[in-house]
């Protein structure tokens, strides 16, 4: 069964890239562009990963994060952390929120897809 | 009994007795003698009685004699000189007595005399001595008021009830900045001699600064001082520093925190600054890191074979809008730093002309060269560190005097928008580019002054530039260098120097002896009390038939000395038109009030000038009539007591007709100028009230309490407006 992965990012630029990407290792894609639309998304389709982004609009990704792992409903989902707030704070906050991992920007795409697979227990 | 009746008894005493003694013998004689021894003498003596009483008088004159000269010695010399003694200790120690009478009597003169040269050369040394300490103190004092004044910094000096007793002219202007009042106050509201800083400060702040300076001083720390930042009313940053005034008691006790100085520095642009600085870092940092991310994600995208075309043109848009974005945020940020980075070496803001003129006299000086002025800008206002900057121009026209044989240099300076030009021109041979840049790699070194730096030091300290630019029309050729501008400086400072012309009054030490009045206002001695003397210009006489008060001006008298420099001046607009016939009286015309604001803008921030002291005015009951009829509308109200100079002088002159402010003037010695400005009459009024609290003391009038009773009871007190 193909695994599906959300990208929620309000930055274009690196939602083509990410799609594209996540695609193109046999996951199925849904996007999302700010904090809300990714809390919706998150309900309605069910995605086994979450790719978030912390500085979105509307709702930022500690908070979709920390609804996401409050809601009984999405037990399960794995939620991975992109942001450019490199500070260890900020990691230690991230992580703190119920994120299972988290990536600093700017990241390889290697390691992107490892450590999406690891979380998603798919044979690299 | 009078030394003259006593004199005269005794001479009379003297001739009675000797009367008396030969009256006795001769009665004594007479008795003795048988009846046959009378019947023989009678014969004898009767036709000689005349004889005997002759002989009777002239023994009683002669005694009369005797007794007058002995008289003159016991009586009336030792008692003239009795007089002249309790002169010479009461009121003239420079008299001496006339040594006179007996021997013994002339000593004693003498010896009083060697005693009262004595008393008097002690007096004189002790006389100098106190007017040399007095002269120091002075002296020290004026030379603390004067490096104050000229400190870049504000200070503030208070006594433990948070009282100030000294600041300087810094300071006035910074809280002249915090203000909200009318510029009238100048600030003067807020800060003056013997005003409560808490005015500005929070009393716990204050309160809490102090106890963690005493903790220190308990711990004998080196440096018992303590730090806080604070928002004033106005929402100011100011940092303040706060360091303990020490008095150490007689003997060898501990030193006791009698006052405080706080050094305060506005540092809201500072830190608006360092906000900026730090949100440019983050958009730097952070979004810079998205950029790459998007960049980086894209590239290795591009990096896959499998790519369409479509999909590849979508990767290398997002590769190129990224790198483009990122310019974009590296110009705007490295302008911006551009600003920031300039704050970091301490520069001063001066203005344009004065740097050239030193400049000048640099030259002229040390190099021996003659120098000309060409276009120089006077508005332009700029940023430098001048010690360094005009090292490197001496340092120049050195070389160029020495390699170059110029033998004269021009200065020009320009305004290039948020940069200044100046120029520094000669005639003649202009040098190759490889020249110029030796020139300013080289550590600058001339006329015996060395220094470790470069021209191009000194011009990146002022993030400046420099180049070597030809004029060959003229055969001349100029270095421009660069500087940055700055925003011209509020004349207000020139014009807050130039109000009293001796130095301003801003300091009193003596408040320190002055602690928070215990007891009413009416207890206290006038001498101690803090005055706000005023007057008013007004439309006309009648306030209830709708005339207003066009101007207010008053000064303060603390410790018995009048303040100038802290004054409140200020137009009002009466809202109602100007009779023509008062213009001749105050000299302020219709268009004079236009645009001064209104009586209701004013009398709030005269209020707070006021708060805390005695209102004195000549012939207050006007003036305060006419306060008193806005306090409805204003809600505004003068609760303080109130002295009258009009009232006062009947109080000391009773029989003079006229208590005009001018007669009385002419009275007292007061120098009259400038009357009928509100401000000029404020002031002559508080010389005259000055002069006036000596005399009231003389009639025994020395509180407050006892000036308003006096006042009451004079006629001129049952006049009414």
């Amino acid at each position: 069964m193909t695994k599906k992965i959300l990208i929620a990012d309000d930055e274009q630029n690196i939602v083509i890239s990410l799609e594209f990407l996540m695609k193109r290792e046999g996951f199925s894609v849904c996007v999302a562009n700010d904090g809300q639309e990714a809390l919706d998304k998150a309900r309605s389709e069910q995605p086994d990963l979450v790719l978030l982004d912390v500085m979105m609009p509307r709702k930022n990704g500690y908070e979709v994060c920390q609804e996401i792992r409050a809601d009984a409903a999405l037990q399960g989902m794995r939620i991975l952390m992109l942001t450019a707030k490199g500070r260890e704070t900020e990691v230690t906050k991230g992580i703190a929120m119920g994120a299972d991992a988290y990536m600093t920007k700017p990241f390889s795409t290697k390691e992107l897809v490892a450590k999406v697979k690891a979380l998603l227990d798919v044979a690299a | 009994m009078s030394v003259q009746s006593r004199q005269a008894l005794a001479v009379l005493a003297g001739s009675g007795l000797v009367v008396a003694v030969l009256a006795a013998a001769g009665v004594a004689v007479w008795r003795d003698l048988g009846a046959d021894e009378r019947d023989i003498l009678e014969p004898i003596l009767n036709p000689r009685l005349g004889l005997l009483i002759m002989v009777g008088l002239l023994g009683a004159g002669a005694a009369a004699v005797l007794m007058k000269s002995f008289a003159q010695g016991a009586l009336a010399i030792p008692a003239k000189m009795a007089d002249e003694l309790g002169l010479i200790v009461g009121t003239d120690p420079v008299r001496r007595l006339v040594p006179d009478g007996s021997p013994e009597l002339r000593r004693i003169a003498e010896a009083v005399n060697a005693l009262a040269d004595q008393r008097r050369s002690l007096q004189e040394d002790v006389e100098a001595r106190i007017r040399e300490a007095r002269l120091s103190v002075e002296e020290e004092r004026n030379r603390l008021a004067a490096l104050m004044s000229e400190l870049n910094q504000s200070v503030v000096v208070c006594n433990l009830d948070g009282r100030i007793l000294l600041y300087n002219n810094r300071a006035r202007l910074q809280f002249k900045a915090l203000s909200d009042a009318p510029a009238a106050a100048g600030g003067g509201e807020i800060i003056g001699l013997g005003r409560s800083i808490y005015a500005v400060f929070e009393r716990s702040l204050i309160v809490h600064a102090l106890e963690s300076i005493q903790e220190r001083i308990r711990r004998q720390s080196a440096q018992p001082v303590a730090n806080f930042v604070t928002t004033t009313r106005a929402g100011q940053l100011l940092r303040v520093q706060m360091a303990p005034v020490l008095s150490s008691p007689e003997g060898d006790g501990e030193a006791v925190v009698s006052g405080f100085v706080l050094m305060l520095d506005n540092i809201t642009r500072n830190f608006e600054a360092e906000t900026r600085r730090d949100q440019m870092l983050h958009s730097l940092t952070e979004g810079s890191r998205s950029s790459l991310a998007n960049l980086r994600a894209a590239a290795e995208m591009l990096e896959y074979p499998d790519l369409d075309s479509e999909l590849r043109e979508r990767f290398l848009k997002v590769i190129r809008d990224e790198v483009q974005g990122m310019s974009t945020r590296l110009d705007e940020t490295a302008n911006a730093f551009a600003d920031s980075l300039k704050t970091r070496w301490p520069l001063d803001e001066m203005l344009g002309a004065d740097l050239v003129a030193a400049a000048q006299r640099r030259v002229e000086k040390k190099l021996n060269l003659p120098t000309k002025l060409e276009e120089v800008d006077p508005e332009v206002w700029v940023k430098v560190d001048s010690f360094s900057l005009l090292q490197a121009i001496g340092y120049l026209v050195s070389r160029l005097s020495d390699e170059f044989e110029v033998r004269e240099v021009r200065f020009r300076l320009t305004s290039a928008g948020r940069l200044a030009h100046l120029d520094l021109i000669w005639s003649g041979q202009a040098m190759s580019t490889e020249t110029v840049m030796a020139w300013e790699l080289e550590p600058m070194t001339f006329a015996g002054e060395s220094s470790p730096l470069t021209v191009r030091d000194v011009i990146e300290r002022h993030d400046g530039e420099i180049w070597l630019q030809r004029e060959k029309t003229q055969h001349r050729a100029f270095f421009r260098l660069l500087l940055p501008s700055a925003l011209p400086q509020e004349q207000v400072e020139a014009a807050a120097f130039l109000k009293g012309d001796s130095r301003p009054e801003y300091y009193d030490f003596d408040l320190f002896k002055q602690t928070e009045a215990s007891h009413a206002l009416d207890d206290r001695l006038l001498s101690e009390l803090t005055f706000t003397v005023f007057d008013t210009e007004t439309t006309g006489l009648n306030p209830s038939e709708g005339d207003e008060i066009i101007q207010i001006g008053a000064a303060r008298i603390v410790n018995g000395k009048l303040l100038k420099s802290e004054s409140f001046e200020q137009l009002v607009d009466p809202l109602r038109e100007l009779p023509e016939a008062s213009t001749k009286i105050h000299g302020i015309t219709p268009d004079m009030l236009l645009g001064q604001p209104p009586l209701a803008k004013v009398l709030p921030s005269f209020h707070a000038f006021a708060e805390d002291t005695v209102l004195v005015a000549h012939n207050a009951a006007f003036d305060m009539r006419f306060l008193q009829l806005k306090e409805a509308s204003t809600g505004v109200r003068f609760t303080q007591p109130v002295l009258d100079t009009l009232l006062l002088s009947a109080v000391i002159h009773p029989s003079q007709e006229s208590h005009r402010l001018e007669a009385i003037c002419e009275r007292m010695g007061v120098h009259v100028m400038g009357r009928h400005t509100a401000m000029g009459d404020a002031i002559v009024t508080g010389e005259v009230f000055l002069r006036m609290i000596p005399l009231l003391a003389e009639m025994g009038i020395r509180t407050l309490g006892e000036a308003r009773q006096a006042s009451e009871k004079t006629y001129y007190a049952r006049v009414k407006y």
